[in-house]
């Protein structure tokens, strides 16, 4: 029998307010801890939640993003369950009316396109963090966290693999970065991703039982997760086995799931609306208001570059998975370089650099105008491309302009018939039996001519004037 | 001057003050030794903070030598509930739970009276977490009626109306989140308002039940009811249920007439379950508006009789909720014998919160638990709209409701403690008020028999308060007899 795995994916995004999602106090969790916190996100006595409006603005905007329909009346809820890192031992949620629901997004696998269903999208609050590592047994709470706004996004279990799980994070990723609303780091936490998998036989219309799987800290983490969920499953159910309905840890050292928790001794929430928080009601101009104010998402871009730069759908592709890159990109453009070298050097050398001095081109010292100014200079012949990739190292480096970089090392292109004309001879008087051999008709030791005039002139010779005079000497 | 500045109004108080006749310290040191001469018999105080008394009234009179403007409490003698955040003293709830606990910081409510020159003279007593109708269940002591000491003040802002009652603050902050503020002012012979909900801002205080509960003065006059009010309501970007709505000058409106208004008499308040000295006051007072030109009609509230049941589903659910933080991590008790986190939360919950409280939050757990839900806290939320719909129903008829405040005039202590039904009886005249987020205030309306105030409660359509408190202080100019003083004066 074949099995079919069937997956959804909740995902926890940390949106990017300046404020928390019901106090005043700062989002930036990396300060001293207990320094950002007040009584409200502390859950003192009396304390009151406000709603940040910012959080709305955006989950709005993550939600028309993600084709859902915005809820004209939605309203928060309490979830309530005791644990100490739960300042008012209730989470304000999102219960039955979130703010966004019944969306989709797009994902390509295998150049296949299809249609993940996102269920839901609402907003609810961050909590604090635990440590046990403060020595004497004693545990320590930090509220720097509590009360950071967070949107779950919820998808339909549309997804059918760990591949497709895979592009679906990294398609949302992409959004939520073209959106800017999130830094969508995984490593921090700014992004959580979770697993429903469940797996049928083919063919058959019912679920299985899912289990979710948890603690995953990478896209490629989830995906090796997915994977080996699946496979479990699946060993369990040929082994006359069945499924229980769970939460599983990933172990990403062992690389295995590890049961954490059975579903029968999971929390009843008891989820009330929140009477401290009026309904939020986000009219149609609000709605309008959002929507005018999104930029290009990363679908539509793709295809403008395709057809505006004559860019292949791969670069277009490559290109626009990072805003900031794409960005960059026209930027080097509107600079004035030609959009296919633009697009190879952005996509090939500066992209090389980048990675292995692990930088996000936002962090990168050459800027587009830069680096089309150095396109500009093998176009006018100045450099060789050879040249020009040294000089992208050395601009790289020291963030110095390219021709104030050609001119102090000298690197400019020999263009100097005289000088090359000189070089020429000297090569073809000191290589008589190459000259015999190309005279012979031995074409390819053509390029042992080029290689030793090259030398000669230092690497700076005009690689097309060589060419010329080369060709003339031996042939002529 | 020798006057017995405790038994004047806050506008006198206030006026004085600001015109020079008297110190704010003056009157503080009156006030203080009123205290010294009866607490020791009301036990109204749960915390005196002479202190901080004494610094606030040198404030203002310093102020006052400069030259400068005078608030319009201007050393106005203030008792604070023990639910309201203050960065000066202890913020207990009367509890155990709270026993030792400093809040980081003040009220709204609290940061306006301070801004408005008043002085306070300490926090008074309560029923624990605002759970009760006679102040019995508070965890710290003992307050009595200052009109008979072996009857209870009511509750749960039981200190609040005894302090009024007995000359001990002019003004005190009280909450109501089913009655808390109007049933003890009934008990104890003063003036207590609730509010529309969304009028006074709610930050900081202790919260038991969000959705009802709301602050509001207990006054020996209306019109101080009114000048409190000037100055606590209106907007608090702290408070997102706070109604964005403007303050009008609420003594400007205790003017005029009743001619010609429509005073209604809910039937379902005038049965057997009201006792005969209530219902005789009460009809004197309906018969005052009548003799003065008002229209008196009976109105109809037929969900009247689901009140109760849809109060304590509501307020228990919320109130589970609200108390979940009292869990001994970060403030307030924590057992020491706990060993583990889930002892530190059985544990301290257990032995810190009373008897009531804890019933309560079971109740309230039980309502929202899964299966349970749609029953009671659904069907409730339902009701309670019902309810509401009675009142705009009958506010299609008159302009204000009329009707008794509690059912009986105050009881001994330990009468009711023992039924926790009969006890939240106390409070069937009140409850729909906080339900369908009207305005309420109760009004002396004489003695019975044995010597007990008895109060009328007037309602009023949402924030309709100037209307409330217009009639009700043409009642009280114009009942024809003196209501006197707690014997105890
Ligand atoms: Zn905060």
């Amino acid at each position: 029998m074949k099995y079919e795995a069937v997956i959804g994916m909740e995902v926890h995004v940390e949106i990017n307010s300046k404020s928390k999602v019901f106090c005043a106090c700062p989002t930036d969790f990396h300060a001293p801890p207990n320094t950002n916190v007040c009584p409200i996100c502390l859950g003192m006595p009396g304390a009151l939640p406000v709603l940040n409006r910012d959080m709305v603005d955006k989950s709005v905007a993550v939600g028309l993003a993600l084709n859902c329909k915005i809820s004209r009346w939605s309203k928060m809820d309490r979830k309530n369950y005791f644990y100490p890192d739960l300042a008012k031992n209730y989470q304000i949620s999102q219960y039955d009316l979130p703010l966004c629901h019944g969306g989709s997004i797009e994902i390509e696998v295998d150049g296949e396109t299809r249609r993940i269903g996102i269920t839901r999208a609402h907003m609810e609050e961050d909590t604090a963090r635990n440590t046990h590592t403060l020595g004497g047994g004693q545990s320590g709470i930090d509220f720097n966290r509590s009360g950071v706004p967070l949107l779950e996004i919820v998808t339909e279990p549309d997804i059918r693999s760990a591949a497709e799980a895979y592009a679906y994070l990294t398609a949302l990723k992409q959004i939520l970065q073209y959106l800017d609303v999130s830094d969508c780091n995984m490593e921090e936490g700014s992004l959580r991703a979770e697993a429903n998998i469940s797996i049928r036989p083919e063919g058959r219309a019912e679920f299985g039982v899912k289990t979710e799987v948890k603690n995953v800290a990478s896209f490629s983490g989830v995906q090796k997760a997915i994977d080996y969920e699946i496979a479990r499953q699946e060993k369990v159910l040929r082994e006359g086995g069945v499924i229980v309905q769970e939460t599983r840890g990933w172990d990403a050292d062992r690389g295995i799931t590890v049961s954490q928790r059975l579903k029968e001794s999971a929390h009843d929430y008891r989820y009330f609306p929140e009477p401290d928080l009026p309904p939020i009601v986000v009219d149609e101009s609000w709605e309008n208001r959002i929507r005018e104010g999104l930029p290009e998402l990363p679908a539509p871009r793709k295809k403008r570059l395709e057809s505006q730069y004559g860019l292949s759908a791969y670069d277009a592709h490559v290109i626009t998975l990072s805003k900031p890159v794409a960005d960059y990109y026209e930027a080097v453009v509107a600079a004035g370089a030609d959009p296919k070298k633009a697009s190879n050097w952005l996509m090939v050398e500066l992209q090389a650099l980048l990675s292995a001095a692990k930088l996000e081109i936002q962090a990168c010292k050459i800027g587009p105008e830069a680096l089309a100014a150095l396109l500009k200079l093998i176009d006018t012949g100045l450099i060789s491309g050879k040249i020009a990739k040294e000089v992208l190292v050395e601009m790289f480096d020291s963030g110095l302009p390219p021709d104030t970089i050609v001119r102090d090392k000298g690197l400019s292109q020999i263009s100097d018939t005289g000088a090359i004309e000189a070089a020429v001879k000297q090569v073809i008087d000191a290589s008589p039996e190459q000259v015999a051999q190309f005279k012979a008709g031995k074409d390819k030791v053509f390029g042992y001519f080029v290689g030793q005039v090259m030398k000669a002139t230092r690497g700076k010779g005009n690689p097309q004037l060589i060419n010329d005079i080369l060709r003339r000497e031996l042939e002529g | 001057m020798t006057m017995d500045w405790y038994w004047k109004s806050a506008s006198e108080i206030s006026a004085a003050v600001r015109s020079g006749v008297v110190s704010a310290s003056d009157i503080t040191e009156a006030q203080l030794r009123r205290i010294d001469e009866v607490d020791g018999r009301i036990d109204a105080y749960t915390q005196r903070w002479d202190d901080t008394a004494r610094a606030m009234a040198a404030k203002v009179d310093k102020k006052a030598s400069r030259g400068e403007a005078l608030g319009p409490l201007a050393g106005v003698p203030v008792g604070l509930k023990e639910l309201l955040c203050t960065r000066v003293g202890k913020t207990t709830c009367a509890s155990k739970m709270l026993e030792h606990f400093r809040s980081p910081y003040d009220a709204t409510v609290v940061k306006r009276l301070e801004a408005a020159d008043a002085v306070f003279l300490g926090k008074v007593n309560m029923d624990e977490f605002a759970m009760g109708s006679s102040t019995e269940n508070s965890a710290i002591k003992v307050t009595r009626n200052p009109w008979n000491l072996k009857c209870v003040p009511g509750g749960s802002s039981g200190g609040s109306a005894a302090a009024v009652s007995a000359g001990e603050c002019a003004i005190s902050l009280g909450s109501d989140t089913g009655g808390s503020i109007r049933q003890p002012a009934c008990l104890c012979g003063c003036v207590g308002i609730k509010p529309t909900y969304g009028r006074v801002s709610r930050y900081g205080l202790v919260a038991f039940a969000s959705s009802l509960d709301q602050i509001g003065p207990l006054t020996r006059t209306v019109e101080d009811a009114a000048l409190t009010l000037n100055v606590i309501c209106g907007r608090d970007e702290m408070d997102a249920t706070s109604a964005d709505l403007p303050v009008p000058d609420f003594t400007g409106a205790l003017t005029g007439d009743v001619r010609g208004l429509r005073i209604g008499l809910p039937k379902e308040y005038f049965t057997e379950a009201l006792s005969e000295p209530m219902r005789e006051r009460i009809e004197q007072a309906v018969d005052a508006y009548r003799a003065n030109g008002a229209e008196i009609v009976e109105v109809s509230l037929p969900c009247s009789e689901y009140a109760i049941a849809v109060y304590y589903i509501i307020c228990t659910a919320e109130a589970s909720a609200n108390l979940a933080r009292f869990d001994g991590v970060r403030y307030g008790f924590r057992h020491p014998e706990a060993k583990t986190m889930q002892d530190m939360y059985v544990m301290s919950k257990s032995a810190a919160f009373g008897p009531e409280v804890r019933r309560r939050i079971m109740l309230g757990t039980y309502v929202l638990s899964s299966g349970y839900y749609d029953a009671y806290y659904l069907k409730a939320q339902k009701v309670r709209a019902l309810i509401k719909k009675d009142f705009d129903a009958a506010f299609e008829k008159c302009d204000v409701i009329a009707g008794p405040t509690s059912p009986t005039a105050s009881f001994e202590f330990g009468a009711k403690s023992d039924n926790p039904l009969e006890m939240y009886l106390s409070d069937i005249y009140t409850i729909s008020v906080n339900l369908a987020t009207l305005p309420g205030i109760s009004i002396p309306c004489g003695l019975t028999d044995a010597g007990l105030p008895v109060g009328m409660q007037l309602m009023a359509r949402p924030f309709e308060e100037e209307l409330l408190l217009k009639t009700a202080h043409f009642y009280e100019q114009n009942r024809g007899f003196d209501m006197g003083r707690p014997p105890i004066a």
